[in-house]
């Protein structure tokens, strides 16, 4: 009797142990986020740096943006012919890429790429910077590290991503129009005609951007935070660059369903 | 020169993005000259709305000249109040205008249709469409058709 009550007592403290842990990286991540915000505004800490980050996040996710996009928008016109073929109501297959594009897939799959194409690189830039000592170097110069390294990292991605998930929509709605026009004959008024009828610029265009805007922030919030608290190794490293994608992939995914369930039902 | 470059690129990154979001608006969602600009509202009531929605399009001939901004239930007379925002360049609808629920294809949305009528006087803000279509609804034509047959 005595064993099992020491056995389940153990259980819960595990637990505990387990949900404080946690609880103490939430927070920790919090105050790392409310140190790094510039109060000032993105310009305040320094637009040089800025403006380099925008281009290594940025600029350099356009070509994998761009393709994904163009080649899910070919696969969702495609698709969307045939089970629209069904009903008869190929007209609608503009209306059906568009809406799933700038509500969904546009901002979701634009974040999931930025997590790996962007996300794992800031983490495995500034693990290595933790690693060879070049944040304890600037401590020691004086400079605040938070408002020298990672914000510049986090407008960047707060910037780039809204950019990145409308061109990516943008390609998508082209390559579904260059699939069901082009090669299996919707008619081209009725693509963009319904189009037009049904997607609504605030709901549908600004509500994705909303989301993309919340992604960008998320991931790359996540993504320095794991740089920034791995351990000073090249495993640490590693390990916190497996932790940035499978996180921020997550953290994107399950965000995505509380931001819809809140669209949806305008709370 | 090769800071030049970068910025060049971010800048043009930037332009992009802005780019692409006024394509969206204007290719995409289809924002054009009905939606901006001054607009007057009018009432209709109706017995039966059968799937109208609000954002739905008001039409005249044929050529969109408004939108639903309100949908909802009179409840002292139990019927469904439409208010509705017509452009200000239509302003000469006569008040004796009738308005009829259509329907954009077999299977399309609903949509309002007006038809003007014969009166000297205009519909201004806050008017009401006295002569009102309810919408076909499949199941009471059924129902109508089968009571015909049967009285045969």
């Amino acid at each position: 009797m005595a064993e099992w009550m020491t056995k389940v007592l153990a259980a819960i403290q595990q637990l505990g142990r387990f949900g404080l842990a946690k609880v103490q990286v939430l927070g920790r991540a919090g105050v790392f986020l409310l140190a790094s915000i510039p109060w000032g505004g993105p310009g305040s800490a320094g637009m040089k740096d800025l403006i380099k980050q925008i281009y290594s996040i940025g600029v350099r996710s356009l070509s994998i943006i761009v393709v994904a996009g163009f080649f899910v928008g070919m696969v969702l016109g495609l698709q969307g012919y045939t089970i629209l073929s069904d009903f008869g109501s190929e007209a609608a297959l503009g209306t059906m890429v568009s809406l799933t594009l700038l509500r969904e897939l546009g901002p979701v799959v634009t974040a999931l790429l930025f997590a790996g194409r962007a996300g794992s690189a800031l983490t495995a830039e500034i693990g290595l910077m933790k690693a060879t000592e070049q944040i304890s170097a600037m401590e020691m110069m004086g400079v605040d590290p938070l408002k020298r390294i990672i914000t510049p990292r986090l407008w960047a991605g707060f910037i780039a991503m809204p950019i990145l998930a409308l061109l990516f929509s943008l390609v998508g709605i082209w390559g579904g129009a260059y699939v069901g026009i082009n090669m299996l004959g919707v008619d081209e008024g009725a693509y963009w005609g319904n189009m037009q009828a049904s997607v609504e610029f605030y709901d549908d265009v600004i509500k994705g951007l909303i989301k993309s805007l919340v992604f960008g922030l998320v991931v790359t919030w996540i993504a320095v935070y794991q740089g920034f608290d791995s351990m000073p190794t090249s495993e640490g490293i590693s390990k916190a660059t497996t932790q940035t994608v499978v996180v921020a992939s997550l953290a994107v995914l399950g965000l995505d369903f509380v931001l819809t369930a809140i669209m949806l039902g305008s709370i | 020169m090769r800071i030049r470059l970068l910025e060049f690129a971010v800048g043009a990154f930037m332009v992009m993005g802005i780019i692409a979001l006024i394509l969206m608006a204007l290719r995409v969602s289809g924002i054009s000259s009905t939606d901006v600009g001054d607009k007057y509202t009018i009432t209709a009531y109706f017995e039966n709305l059968g799937g109208l929605t609000e954002r739905a399009k008001v039409s005249m001939s044929g050529v969109t000249i408004g939108r639903v901004t309100k949908v909802y239930l009179d409840t002292e007379d139990y019927v469904a109040v439409v208010e509705m925002e017509i452009d200000k360049n239509v302003s000469t609808l006569t008040t004796d205008t009738s308005a009829a629920i259509l329907t954009a294809g077999l299977l399309g949305e609903k949509y309002i249709g007006l038809t003007v009528g014969a009166d000297d006087d205009y519909l201004e803000e806050g008017g009401i469409i006295e002569d009102t279509q309810s919408a076909l609804v499949l199941e009471e034509l059924i129902g109508q058709f089968l009571f015909n047959k049967a009285e045969q």
